[in-house]
């Protein structure tokens, strides 16, 4: 069982943050996109970034962080259904690394149901950036991401984990510059929910 | 004779532009129809074909049978046609357009001689030159000495000389056929099972790929017609994201095709070819993860390509510009190869670019406040600006309004956003000129 607090993935070093692999996740709010960016940066192989065609944002390779803008690749489906259809065919290829797509509409719970099925047998991560409230029962874990105003040169994020199967929930602010796959965790006065680490 | 002096002898003349292209691709087929009178054909000149029948004529009756053949043949098929038989190339081919026949063993001069010295493949100066120096006929020039003929008229006009007279070779070179990547099968009994058809199609799928493999190509568009017993035919095509050859992973592709395909009464003949091939050298088999990885890659394109259309699976490419939505292109992943971008550096980019969004109710420079998809915005931190001029070279639409200031704007509600603002354009002081083209990480 993969939880949050579990050790061998604490020592990958991008805890709390990891995405449960071989599973789908979900992520909403306004900086969904750049929580998206962040695990592009932090999965290897190839990305498929499935984007509706009459979806005006398109991703700027200028802006993207280091080494995810030759590794992706765009599906833009004219269809909802062709467009899940693409999510499960690109989650049921070993190769690919990352699955990220935008569905339009809440996920019926076949369709959740089938994209983890899919994203099992590839051995797969996927994960759905969904409007608001639009989210799926089956999904592994829920993030709502929003950006922050914070002090000068910083980028603050606030991630907070709304759901997850398989442990605690949580909330973060971290600074992160977009640019690489480093960031910093910033801890907020008075707000803690993780028990203090013993100390070294 | 001028079109336009053709037009004044007869005013009701039908005519018709000449279609080069179409007249190449006549006789390149008519050459192929040729090949049953003789191993060499070739293309000779514009509008003529040379077949090489040496030792060939008995297996039709003799020389003349065999012109008598060749000509019913394509009286039949509606084509006036003139021939001529001789023992070299520049007698046949002087012949062939003066009038035609067969010039017996040995008999070249008396044939050849009283034709015009035009006949023999020479350019229209020296042609002129000769009839100057009243040497009209090629029986003439045999009888001249030939060292002060060469010194006159050049060594071209004695080459073509023994070329006609079969004192100089000239052999009939046939171009090599291209690769023809199409097989078929036909059937005693029709078939309409959905197994069958797929068995027939590993079969042709084998053949076709083994085809390919000596060829050293692999095909990016494969067709599959299928002719039904009521004379109807169904046809399925399939495109691949990269050239391939793998009987076994074409054949997947088909089947999504082959499922909906109606029957009707029964397949009878298949036929399968490749529309479109590439050069695809051969590979090492079984190889490690790499190739297997880059394979199932390749698989996952084609069939999301099969889908949702080649032109849908995209993949990003650097570009060289610094207008923002120039600065990478979009291409179709199945026909480019990924490029590396240049490391960051410069002033920061966006994440997400959108065709530009004016925004409302701005106040100061730049906008402290202002209002964009129905949210208000108040301004945090400004970064900027930077200023993007367009490509003169370029009429862009987007770009008319001129320069671009561009500011990174923090606002307070949390989003980063990229407004530009556009100086040239009158009203420009008043606030009006304000958009969103992109928000930050």
């Amino acid at each position: 069982m993969t939880t949050l607090h579990d050790p061998d993935q604490a020592s990958r070093g991008d805890a709390p943050f990891a995405l449960a692999p071989a599973r789908v996740h979900e992520a909403e709010g306004r900086g969904r996109r750049a929580f998206a960016l962040f695990q592009a940066a932090r999965h290897p192989g190839p990305l498929f970034w499935v984007l509706p065609a009459h979806v005006p944002e398109l991703p700027l390779p200028a802006g993207l962080p280091e080494g995810v803008a030759e590794r992706l690749h765009l599906l833009r489906p004219a269809s909802e259904i062709d467009l899940l259809w693409s999510v499960e065919e690109a989650l049921r290829a070993t190769p690919v690394g990352l699955v990220i797509a935008e569905p339009q509409k809440p996920l019926s719970l076949t369709a959740g149901r089938r994209l983890q099925l899919a994203a099992e047998a590839g051995g797969t991560t996927g994960l759905m950036l969904i409007r608001d409230g639009a989210g799926s029962n089956a999904a592994e874990t829920r993030w709502n991401c929003d950006a922050m105003a914070g002090p000068p040169d910083s980028t603050l994020h606030r991630w907070s984990l709304r759901k997850n199967k398989k442990g605690t929930l949580g909330a973060w602010v971290l600074n992160w510059n977009g640019a690489t796959a480093a960031f910093d965790l910033v801890s907020e006065a008075g707000e803690r929910h993780e028990p203090a680490q013993p100390p070294l | 004779m001028a079109l336009a002096d053709a037009r004044a002898i007869c005013p009701d003349l039908a005519t018709r532009p000449a279609d080069q292209a179409r007249q190449g691709a006549a006789l390149a087929s008519l050459r192929r129809w040729a090949g049953r009178y003789a191993p060499m054909v070739a293309g000779d000149g514009a509008d003529g074909l040379i077949a090489d029948i040496s030792g060939v004529a008995h297996l039709f009756g003799g020389e003349p049978a065999l012109r008598d053949d060749l000509h019913a043949r394509l009286a039949r098929a509606g084509l006036t046609a003139v021939s001529a038989i001789a023992g070299s190339r520049g007698a046949a081919h002087a012949l062939a357009r003066h009038g035609g026949g067969i010039v017996p063993e040995g008999a070249l001069t008396e044939h050849l001689g009283k034709l015009p010295v035009s006949a023999l493949r020479i350019d229209h100066a020296t042609a002129g030159a000769l009839a100057r120096a009243g040497l009209g006929r090629i029986a003439d020039l045999i009888a001249q000495p030939r060292a002060p003929l060469a010194r006159r008229f050049g060594p071209g006009l004695v080459l073509r000389l023994d070329q006609l007279l079969g004192h100089q070779p000239e052999p009939v070179a046939a171009a090599a056929e291209k690769p023809h990547f199409s097989v078929r099968m036909t059937l005693p009994d029709p078939i309409g099972l959905q197994g069958d058809v797929m068995a027939a199609l590993m079969r042709l799928l084998d053949r076709l790929c083994e085809k390919l493999a000596a060829h050293h190509r692999g095909a990016r568009r494969v067709r599959l017609e299928m002719r039904r017993v009521d004379r109807g035919s169904v046809q399925v095509e399939v495109g691949l994201a990269r050239p391939m050859r793998d009987p076994a992973r074409i054949a997947a592709l088909f089947a999504k095709g082959v499922q909906a395909i109606d029957a009707g009464f029964g397949i009878d003949a298949l036929r399968l070819m490749a529309t479109a091939t590439e050069p695809l050298a051969p590979e090492q088999t079984g190889g490690g993860s790499t190739i297997r990885h880059k394979d199932a890659l390749a698989d996952l394109l084609s069939r999301l390509g099969n889908r949702i259309g080649f032109d849908r699976v995209l993949r990003l490419l650097p570009a060289d510009s610094d207008i923002p939505e120039r600065s990478f292109i979009i291409a179709p992943a199945a026909y480019s190869a990924p490029a590396p971008f240049a490391p960051r550096g410069g002033p920061p980019r966006p994440i997400a670019l959108f065709p530009p969004e004016p925004v409302a109710a701005v106040s100061g420079h730049p906008p402290a406040r202002f209002r964009w998809r129905r949210m208000g915005f108040t301004t945090l931190r400004a970064l900027g600006p930077e200023r993007i001029a367009p490509e003169w070279w370029l009429d862009d639409p987007a770009w008319r309004s001129g320069l671009r200031d561009y500011w990174r704007i923090e606002t307070r509600e949390g989003p980063r956003l990229w407004l530009f603002h556009t100086p040239q354009v009158p009203g420009a002081a008043r606030g009006r000129a304000w958009y969103v083209q992109g928000e930050f990480a």
